[in-house]
C-alpha cells in the first residue's frame, strides 16, 4: 500500500505540491488526474524516492520512503514520466541490467523475464539498441522495467502516453490483470483511462487534492454525468 | 555491495557501444606516444627507463580525462535516466562507485595500451622493471584522483560541456600546484614581500618561513608532486594514500552533491 501524509514540495517559492494526503490499498487501481503542471509528476517522484518532500512524508507498505529508502524502493516498480532507459543498450540487455538490480535470480528471474518480454510484445526488438525503437516500444520497455520483479505496488507516470490505440488496450488489460494483489497509482491526463482500468481516482490542482472518489461517484457529481466536465470544473 | 558491480558493468559496456571508447583510447595512445617518443627523446636519452611516457601523463590526463568523466553524471540528468537508477534499489554511494569503477577501469586500459613503449624500453636496454611496474601502479592510482574529481564536476551539472570544463580547471590547479615554475613563483614572491624595508628582521624570516611553508603546503596538495616519486619508481605510502583521499573524498562530494539535489 502506498500512503502519504501533508506531502508538500516547494520549489523556491513555487509551491508545486500543497499538503496532499492520501493513501491506497491492494486490489486498487488509484488514477491521479490533473491538468499539466498540477503536481502529479512531482508527487509520484516524491513516493518513488527520486526528489525529497520539503515537509511531510510517503511511505511503501509501510516503509518510509526518506528513513528506509531500500526497503521502500525494493517493493516498488516505477516508470518515470518519459520512461528514461539507457538508449545505447539492447532490450535484452536492458532488462538483464534491471533483474541484476532486482536481484532475480534462477528459475523466477527467467520465468519473469520471459513474462514481460512476452507480454509487452517485445520479442521482435530484444536484440535492439533502445535508442533505435519507436515510442510505443520505448514506453513498453519501460513498463517491462517497472513490472519485472512482480512489486507489490506501482506507480506509473503516464504509461500509455505514446502508444497507439491498440497498445493502449493492451497496457490497460495488462494493469487489470496484475491489479488484484498490487496497489496501483496510474497518472494519466485521458479521462477515458480512468473509467477504463481505475476503480478510484484523484483529481489534483496546483499541487492540492480537489477530489477523491470512485469514477462512477465523480461522474455523479455533475449533472451531465460526464468526467469531463466533473474534471473542468473541480479543476479550475 | 553487489550493486556496484553490476553497475560498473553495464557502465562499462556503455563505453564500447559507441565509437567514444575507440576514439578517447587512439587518441590517448598518439598522444602519449608522440610526448614519449619526441617531446620525451625516448631513444636520444639512451637510458632505458618510462620517464619519458609518465612525465608527461599528468598533462596527457588534465584533457583527456575529463572527457571521460564529463557525461558520468551530466548526461544521466541529461536524458533522465538518473531517475531510473536512483529509484532502483541502491544507495547513491553505490551508483557513484559503479560508475567511478568503470571510468577508471576504461582509463586503465587505455593506460595499459602503452604497453610497447615498456616492450621496447626492454628490447633496447636493461630498464627496473619494478620501477616502471610502480610507475603504471602510480599512474593507474593518479588516473583515479583525476576521475574522482571529474566525477564530482560532473554531478554539478546536466551540461557536459560544462563538466569537462570544471573538471579541466579544478585538475589543473591541483596539478599545477606543484609545478616548479608556480613553486619558485611563490617562493620568490614571498622572498619579494620578506624583502619589504619597512619589515623588522624577525618579521621578515617570518615572512620568509611563512612563505615557504605555504609554498610548500600547495605543493604537497598537488598532484604533481606526489606523481613525481612515483614515476620514478619509489611507490611510498603516503604518495598512494594521499591519492586515495582524493578519490574518496571526491566520491563523497559526489553522493553529497546528488543527494542535495533531491532536495532542491
Amino acid at each position: 500500500m502506498i500512503k502519504t501524509q501533508n506531502l508538500t514540495k516547494n520549489y523556491q517559492g513555487l509551491l508545486a505540491v500543497d499538503n496532499l494526503s492520501f493513501s491506497a490499498e491492494p486490489g486498487e487501481v488509484l488514477g491521479f488526474l490533473g491538468p499539466n503542471g498540477a503536481g502529479k509528476t512531482t508527487t509520484m517522484r516524491m513516493i518513488a524516492g527520486f526528489i525529497a518532500p520539503t515537509h511531510g512524508s510517503a511511505s511503501i507498505c509501510g516503509h518510509d520512503v526518506a528513513t528506509e529508502p531500500l526497503a521502500a524502493k525494493s517493493v516498488l516498480g516505477y516508470l518515470p514520466e518519459g520512461a528514461p532507459t539507457y538508449g545505447e543498450m539492447t532490450v535484452a540487455g536492458f532488462l538483464d541490467f534491471i533483474a541484476d538490480l532486482r536481484a532475480l535470480g534462477g528459475e523466477h528471474r527467467k520465468t519473469r523475464l520471459d513474462y514481460v518480454i512476452g507480454r509487452l510484445q517485445l520479442e521482435p526488438v530484444l536484440q535492439q539498441t533502445i535508442e533505435t525503437l519507436s515510442k510505443g516500444f520505448k514506453r513498453r520497455v519501460g513498463l517491462a522495467q517497472a513490472i519485472v520483479h512482480d512489486p507489490k505496488v506501482l506507480i506509473l507516470d503516464e504509461p500509455t502516453d505514446g502508444l497507439d490505440p491498440m497498445q493502449k488496450h493492451e497496457v490497460r488489460t495488462l494493469i487489470g490483470e496484475i491489479a488484484r494483489e498490487k496497489t496501483i497509482v496510474i497518472s494519466t491526463h485521458i479521462l477515458e483511462e480512468v473509467d477504463a482500468v481505475c476503480t478510484r481516482a484523484i483529481i489534483i490542482a496546483r499541487g492540492k487534492l480537489v477530489a477523491d472518489d470512485t469514477p462512477a461517484g465523480l461522474k455523479s457529481r455533475a449533472p451531465s454525468g460526464r468526467l469531463e466536465d466533473v474534471f473542468r470544473s473541480v479543476a479550475a | 555491495m553487489k550493486p556496484v558491480g553490476i553497475i560498473t558493468r553495464r557502465e562499462l559496456a556503455s563505453y564500447f557501444a559507441t565509437p567514444v571508447a575507440y576514439v578517447f583510447i587512439i587518441i590517448f595512445l598518439v598522444f602519449t606516444g608522440l610526448c614519449t617518443f619526441y617531446l620525451g627523446g625516448l631513444f636520444e636519452r639512451r637510458q632505458a627507463d618510462l620517464l619519458p611516457l609518465f612525465k608527461f601523463l599528468p598533462w596527457m590526463y588534465l584533457f583527456l580525462v575529463p572527457a571521460v568523466s564529463m557525461r558520468l553524471w551530466a548526461e544521466e540528468h541529461k536524458t533522465g535516466s538518473i531517475e531510473l537508477l536512483l529509484t532502483q534499489p541502491i544507495t547513491t554511494w553505490q551508483a557513484v562507485v559503479g560508475k567511478f569503477l568503470a571510468a577508471w577501469i576504461f582509463v586503465g586500459i587505455a593506460l595499459a595500451l602503452t604497453f610497447p613503449t615498456w616492450i621496447t624500453v626492454n628490447v633496447l636496454g636493461d630498464p627496473d622493471n619494478g620501477a616502471a611496474l610502480a610507475g603504471y601502479i602510480g599512474a593507474f592510482i593518479m588516473a583515479g584522483a583525476f576521475l574522482a574529481v571529474g566525477s564530482c564536476m560532473s554531478a554539478l551539472t546536466n551540461n557536459q560541456v560544462i563538466a569537462f570544463v570544471l573538471a579541466f580547471v579544478v585538475c589543473a590547479l591541483a596539478t599545477l600546484a606543484g609545478y616548479t615554475l608556480v613553486t619558485d613563483w611563490s617562493r620568490a614572491l614571498f622572498t619579494g614581500i620578506a624583502s619589504w624595508s619597512f619589515w623588522g628582521e624577525g618579521m621578515r624570516e617570518g615572512i620568509q618561513s611563512l612563505g615557504n611553508l605555504l609554498t610548500d603546503g600547495i605543493a604537497g596538495l598537488s598532484f604533481l608532486t606526489h606523481f613525481e616519486n612515483i614515476m620514478k619508481g619509489v611507490l611510498d605510502l603516503r604518495d598512494v594514500l594521499y591519492f586515495a583521499l582524493v578519490i574518496v573524498f571526491f566520491l563523497l562530494a559526489s553522493t553529497v552533491l546528488l543527494d542535495a539535489r533531491k532536495s532542491k
